[in-house]
């Protein structure tokens, strides 16, 4: 039963009607003669305002409004894997051929999510008898090549018993039933979920395993933890597109949802075109396989834009229920939050800081609390986590500002990019300064026992070497490069070789982009024992100039794009061949 | 033709740019209107709706609107421009109408110059390697065809003069066909457009070239329109015609300070320098006008000009112009008084889509590798020159030494290639001069065969 109103005042994304019943918060209306797509935000007495989804240029004062009852939803099921959709679940890729080919978009199209018409071969883990509670795996689709997609009692349902069931290899489509349950509900692979509403689970786990990058700076240096949460903040141009690319590339997720929030049309372009050539390094499957694209550019429209991260959340949090690990990317944060600001400008709500609405911060905590390694409902029993990385775009580069330090806040990893970095061409720019991870400590079991007491060793290392050259590199500024004793003027130089060969990785490098903690591990050791090795030499008598001359920077880079398996003993060999050389240039 | 139109006297305010209606009822958001006076015609734009009071920007301005002598004529129809083949060589004012003249009689169709939002699934990825002839953006910052590459500029840099450098020269290479022109004036100076039309006459592309121009004189409003009207109108040419289009924008700050008047009028709440919070996304709306589609022929590579008032990266407007377009070209001040021309900041330059541009087969194998040197070397050479300043000449090491003169060697004869249009061999060949000048043991990024030719020149020198 719908409610109607009527268009009284129009200014930019916001439009105020006034409606003949009570309408509630959130619900979503339909807009004008051409029905389009909008969201209660506010209501005042009879009086309501709506965010709209799409431009409302050439709407009139007087035409109706619909209230459909319902709030914002999206339909989850198979073929969700692989899709590009818009910040209100809209596919762009387009399922019918009127709908594709579209150049440019139209508005108040209508799609669903899940394309209606493909097939999907069911195959049953229950029997009719069983019973089944909210989230119990009835059975499962099979999607791509290998991919077992759940299909679960819907989340809110009642618990009751199998009655009829589908028989293995069943082809369905999404709204076809592949069982009935006694209390004769319909299971279907696609169900619906509100996006603003988190999906329940049965108990949050603490952190326990890391989300492998391979990424060195970020893995070795400033770990993030399965289920936590990095903020990725950084100037234009200090490359968070490009790491947060390489991040959905190369990360150990089972499924990576990347919405593209308020960011350019090209990057989505990017991700279209590379990823369904690349081969995921730990399935072998491609890349868009384990992926769903929501692209919300910023030509589209606003209001959607704020709609995108939750649609994305709601997204990953039904494959986490699947007990996998999803990977949760938004780029960026700061257009989502300025999405946020020219809506609530528009509302004319009193402002808060640098005009952002007051209620910043707890939107935002709304959003990050939605992120974690969790049990999830319902047999078999499996564990499911979301880790987000959230990039910002800070105005000026000014960290200080609202949106990045709300985000600091409430996360457990900062990765600063550093705008001189970047045009020093030093990537991933992470500042090694300014970083952090809330992680370590719980982390550090895992490393622990994966890669041995060694790895403690080589991250320290790491750590007091950067730290040292810091100071001595303040230390020339009034000295002078030539007045530091022979021991720094090496340190300066192994700082150098660390920043190079150990912290840069170049993302466009087949051979580098990728490392996993083995390789990262050994690296470090390697450089760990150059250090000593040149440092004992030092102090025999050897001069910097002497080990100077060597270019070590240069072999270390060799040795790096060496192949894995005979890197052990290539950098065996190369370290010995190193020392020899000192000690006979020292015979000289 | 509708036989019958109502207008409206019921004029309640004139606000800045902004007239007030207060019988609005029968209006649509963003519609055109006309203001019909005893001394002529105006025209203009809905821009909110509040019960019965509407809010009309006018594009020719206010001045001498007598509220008591308007009639308000609601057109049903939105602000378009009229597109043909018969724009090529024309000069068109802010809405579309040739400047001084009437609305072009014979048109092809009628389009909304706000245009619609290119679906990001039906772009191509922009990967065709574009020559511009300078050096410092073809080796460090390459441009794609398709991309959009502002020029950042302080007040009397001359970023007009490689606008124009780069329309006289850019080309695809192994593609006969040139470049089509659309110049957007925004309220920039006679002088200024006189600068470019001459110019522009000057290599021919005045012939195949559409002119929209807003000058300082004219409405602020009209400037929120010239850069939509030339985007539409360079749609049409690129995906209609199937013309390469490279689109000159000059200058967006004044774009953004006419949107800030209106704003202001309008009273929104202000955000960062008064600017409107929704600066990001208007700005969005224009810039995400370039690219290229999936099975189109045609393109559209912008290049906007932005002026950074006392040379501040971090004004508004040239910050949200960097976050959103893929790349920025930076002027330097200390540069231009060293005599270097074309004054490229090259290492607050960057183009993001240069990866896909280059290589083998597209400019030369191991062009990554010689970029990042470059920008390595000399990242490193200006900390050094920063360091002798503190600690003199006796307080460099030999290698910082050998810094410094690479770091002159890159300017005088990489940067400084004056008003001439180098190939990618002849860039390449001048970086290799440069790079002779260090030692090989800090070349450790450069290929093995082009470290052959750079040995080669060190001997020769």
């Amino acid at each position: 039963m719908s409610n109607l109103g009527k268009i009284k005042c129009l200014a930019g994304t916001v439009i105020r009607a006034d409606s003949a019943s009570p309408v509630s918060n959130f619900e979503v209306a339909r807009v004008g003669s051409e029905r389009l797509l909008g969201e209660v935000i506010r209501i005042d007495g009879k009086e309501v305002d709506i965010q709209v989804y799409e431009e409302i240029d050439g709407v009139h004062v007087g035409e109706p409004v619909e209230f459909t009852g319902e709030p914002l939803g999206v339909d989850l099921g198979p073929g969700l894997l692989g899709s590009v959709l818009d910040g209100i679940g809209r596919p762009l890729g387009g399922f019918s051929s009127e709908e594709a080919g579209a150049f440019f978009l139209k508005r108040g199209f209508f799609s669903r999510s899940l394309d209606p018409g493909t097939r999907w071969a069911f195959f049953p883990l229950k029997s009719p008898g069983d019973n089944l509670s909210p989230g119990d795996a009835l059975g499962f689709v099979k999607e791509g090549e290998d991919f077992k997609h759940l299909v679960m009692a819907p989340l809110g349902s009642e618990m009751s018993r199998v009655r009829e069931i589908a028989s293995p290899g069943t082809l369905v489509t999404v709204d076809d039933a592949v069982g009935v349950l006694e209390n004769s509900l319909a299971i279907t692979p696609c169900q619906r979920w509100h996006v603003r509403t988190p999906r329940p689970c049965v108990e949050r786990l603490p952190f326990s395993e890391p989300l492998i990058t391979g990424q060195r700076v970020l893995d070795t240096l400033f770990p993030v933890a399965l289920g936590g949460a990095a903020v990725i903040p950084g100037g234009f141009g200090t490359g968070k597109t490009v790491t947060q690319q390489s991040l959905a590339k190369w990360c150990n997720a089972g499924v990576v949802v990347y919405i593209g929030c308020g960011e350019r049309g090209n990057e989505m372009t990017e991700v279209l075109e590379e990823f369904p050539h690349l081969k995921d390094p730990h399935t072998g499957r491609t890349l868009m396989e384990r992926m769903v694209l929501i692209a919300n550019t910023s030509n589209m429209p606003v209001a959607a834009r704020e709609a995108s991260i939750y649609l994305g959340m709601s997204i990953a949090e039904y494959f986490r229920d699947m007990g996998l690990d999803v990977a949760l990317m938004a780029d960026s944060t700061s257009r989502w939050a300025e999405a946020l600001r020219e809506i609530s400008g528009r509302l004319g709500e009193m402002p808060g800081e640098e005009g952002y609405p007051a209620y910043l911060g707890s939107r935002l905590a709304q959003y990050y609390e939605r992120a974690g390694r969790v049990r999830v409902l319902g047999e078999p029993q499996r564990k499911g986590s979301i880790t987000i990385f959230n990039a910002v775009s800070p105005a000026g580069g000014d960290f200080s500002e609202p949106v990045t330090q709300a985000s600091l806040r409430l996360s457990g990893t900062f990765w600063a990019l550093d705008k001189r970095l970047a045009e020093g061409r030093h990537f991933p720019s992470v500042n090694w300064k300014q970083s952090y991870s809330l992680y370590e400590k719980a982390l550090e079991p895992f490393f622990l026992e994966n890669l041995g007491e060694q790895w403690k060793d080589c991250a320290s290392f790491l750590k007091s070497l950067l730290e040292r050259e810091t100071e001595l590199l303040s230390l020339v500024q009034i000295v002078g490069r030539d007045a530091l004793s022979e021991q720094d003027k090496w340190d300066l130089e192994m700082g150098e070789i660390v920043r190079v060969a150990f912290l840069q990785q170049n993302a466009y490098d087949p051979h580098d982009a990728f490392n996993t903690l083995e390789q990262q591990m050994r690296l470090s050791e390697i450089l760990k024992d150059l250090q000593c090795l040149v440092s004992e030499e030092i102090e025999r008598g050897v001069l910097h100039q002497q080990v100077q001359g060597l270019g070590l920077l240069r072999q270390v880079l060799a040795l790096r794009g060496a192949p894995a398996e005979d890197f052990e003993k290539r950098s065996h060999q190369w370290l010995e061949e190193v020392a020899r050389s000192l000690t006979t240039s020292e015979g000289r | 033709m509708d036989l019958y139109r109502e207008g409206t006297r019921s004029i309640s305010g004139v606000t800045g740019p902004l007239l007030f209606v207060s019988n609005g009822r029968k209006a649509a958001l963003g519609e055109l209107v006309t203001i019909e006076t005893s001394k002529g015609k105006r025209t203009g734009q809905v821009l909110q709706i509040d019960g019965d009071l509407c809010a009309i920007q006018v594009f020719e301005g206010t001045l001498g609107l007598n509220p008591g002598d308007c009639t308000v004529w609601f057109e049903k129809d939105v602000v378009k421009v009229r597109l043909g083949q018969v724009l090529m060589g024309q000069t068109l004012d802010g809405r579309g109408i040739p400047r001084g003249g009437k609305a072009l009689p014979c048109f092809e169709k009628e389009v909304p110059i706000t245009g619609s939002p290119l679906n990001p699934a039906m772009r191509a990825g922009p990967s065709d390697f574009v020559e511009t002839g300078i050096a410092s953006i073809d080796l460090l910052n390459t441009i794609v065809r398709g991309q959009k590459l502002p020029v950042f500029s302080g007040s009397g840099l001359p970023a007009n003069e490689i606008a124009a450098q780069v329309v006289r020269q850019a080309h695809v290479p192994g593609n006969p066909e040139q470049f089509l022109v659309v110049f957007a004036a925004i309220g920039i100076t006679e002088r200024e457009a006189r600068f470019f039309r001459d110019s522009f006459e000057e290599s021919g592309a005045l012939f195949n070239g559409v002119f929209v121009v807003n000058l300082a004189g004219d409405s602020a409003v009209e400037r929120l329109l010239a850069p939509r009207t030339a985007l539409t109108i360079a749609e049409y040419f690129a995906f209609d015609r199937g013309y390469d289009v490279l689109v000159v924008m000059t200058d967006m700050l004044h774009y953004c300070e006419a949107l800030r008047e209106v704003s202001a009028a309008r009273e929104e709440a202000p955000g960062r320098r008064g600017f409107p919070g929704y600066l990001y996304s208007d700005l969005a709306s224009l810039y995400e006008r370039a690219g290229c589609v999936k099975g189109l022929k045609g393109s559209i590579t912008q290049i906007p000009i932005v002026s950074m008032p006392g040379d501040d990266m971090t004004h508004p407007v040239v910050d949200l112009s960097g976050y959103i377009t893929e790349g920025q070209i930076v002027l330097d001040r200390g540069l231009q008084a060293r005599g270097v021309y074309p004054p490229i900041n090259v290492l607050s330059s960057l183009s993001r889509l240069m990866n896909k541009g280059i290589g083998e087969g597209r400019t030369f194998a191991g062009h990554r590798q010689v970029a990042d040197q470059l920008f390595a070397s000399y990242a490193r050479s200006r900390e050094v020159s920063r360091l002798r300043l503190i600690v003199g000449d006796e307080g460099l090491t030999e290698t910082e030494l050998h810094y410094l003169r690479f770091g002159s060697a890159f300017e005088r004869l990489f940067l400084d290639q004056g008003d001439s249009a180098l190939s990618i061999g002849e860039s390449l060949a001048a970086a290799v001069r440069a790079l002779s000048t260090l030692p090989d043991e800090e070349l450790f990024r450069i290929p093995a065969d082009l470290m052959e030719e750079i040995r080669r020149v060190r001997l020769d020198r």
